[in-house]
């Protein structure tokens, strides 16, 4: 557990730095978020990703993983991965502020 | 970064369902966290990746003490093709993707796919019996060149 602080927020962060309060995000952490994770550009389709990903946590109490993306976010595994280089599901999950999503496929 | 794993090179060397499934969740697993993942198919593991082989993997119905029922029950004409049809449809349940559409997600993922030189020659088999979705068919010292760096699963 580590604390920093983000657009004026202290947050709490997980060892792996998953967000321990997701109601503590907010949209103008994200390209901060984002260039901790060697994201500089965010592009449309990164956004189209963050904010399904939250919304599926929000319904479904775990975020997706990248398989579940691929099916339902509209955007394809192939291009996941080249919007999140170090892992689609993963990367995406800590810059929407929720914690990591669990599943094996 | 002693600490976090890189890079892994999986090996899946058997053809039956439940000793491909392992290989496949292990690499897309990997990817999934940002490692970088290569497999490699050598024997009848092959099956894996043949064309028209991909698609009738069975599940191992014969010397797999794993099923609690008689070894010679498992080799009945027919119980591996109900045993693998239940399996599927229990996992079509919890949404894990057919051998197919399996390999072909993990190809997108960005994976490399190979297949063992000596196991094609043995088989008598060439590139054009895999899926497009295999890059090469290297030999087992190139095989070496691509993993360096990177851990080795066997399976």
């Amino acid at each position: 557990m580590s604390t920093t602080t983000i657009a004026a927020t202290d947050l709490e962060l997980s060892d792996e730095g998953f967000f321990v309060h997701p109601e503590q995000w907010t949209e103008d952490m994200v390209p901060e978020l984002a260039r901790r994770d060697g994201i500089d550009v965010l592009t449309d389709a990164h956004w189209q990703v963050i904010r399904f990903m939250r919304a599926e946590y929000f319904e479904k109490g775990t975020g997706p993983t990248v398989r579940v993306l691929g099916k339902t976010s509209g955007v394809s595994i192939k291009q996941l991965y080249q919007l999140f280089p170090k892992g689609p599901a993963k990367i995406a999950a800590k810059i929407a502020g929720i914690p990591k999503p669990r599943g094996c496929i | 970064m002693g600490d976090t794993i890189e890079k892994v090179s999986i090996i899946i060397s058997k053809g039956s369902l439940d000793a491909i499934y392992p290989g496949l969740i292990m690499a897309n697993g990997a990817r999934a966290e940002g490692i970088e993942a290569n497999l490699f198919f050598t024997f009848f593991g092959l099956d894996a990746i043949h064309k028209a082989r991909h698609e009738h993997i069975k599940l191992a119905t014969v010397g797999n003490p794993g099923l609690h029922f008689a070894t010679l029950l498992g080799g009945l004409p027919g119980v591996s093709t109900v045993m693998t049809h239940y399996m599927n449809s229990k996992m079509e349940k919890l949404d894990i993707p057919s051998i197919p559409e399996f390999i072909e997600m993990i190809a997108d993922t960005g994976a490399g796919m190979y297949a063992c030189k000596a196991s094609v020659d043995l088989f008598g088999l060439e590139k054009n019996d895999f899926i497009p979705q295999v890059q090469d068919i290297i030999t087992v010292g190139e095989f070496y060149e691509k993993a360096a760096g990177g851990q080795i699963i066997f399976t």
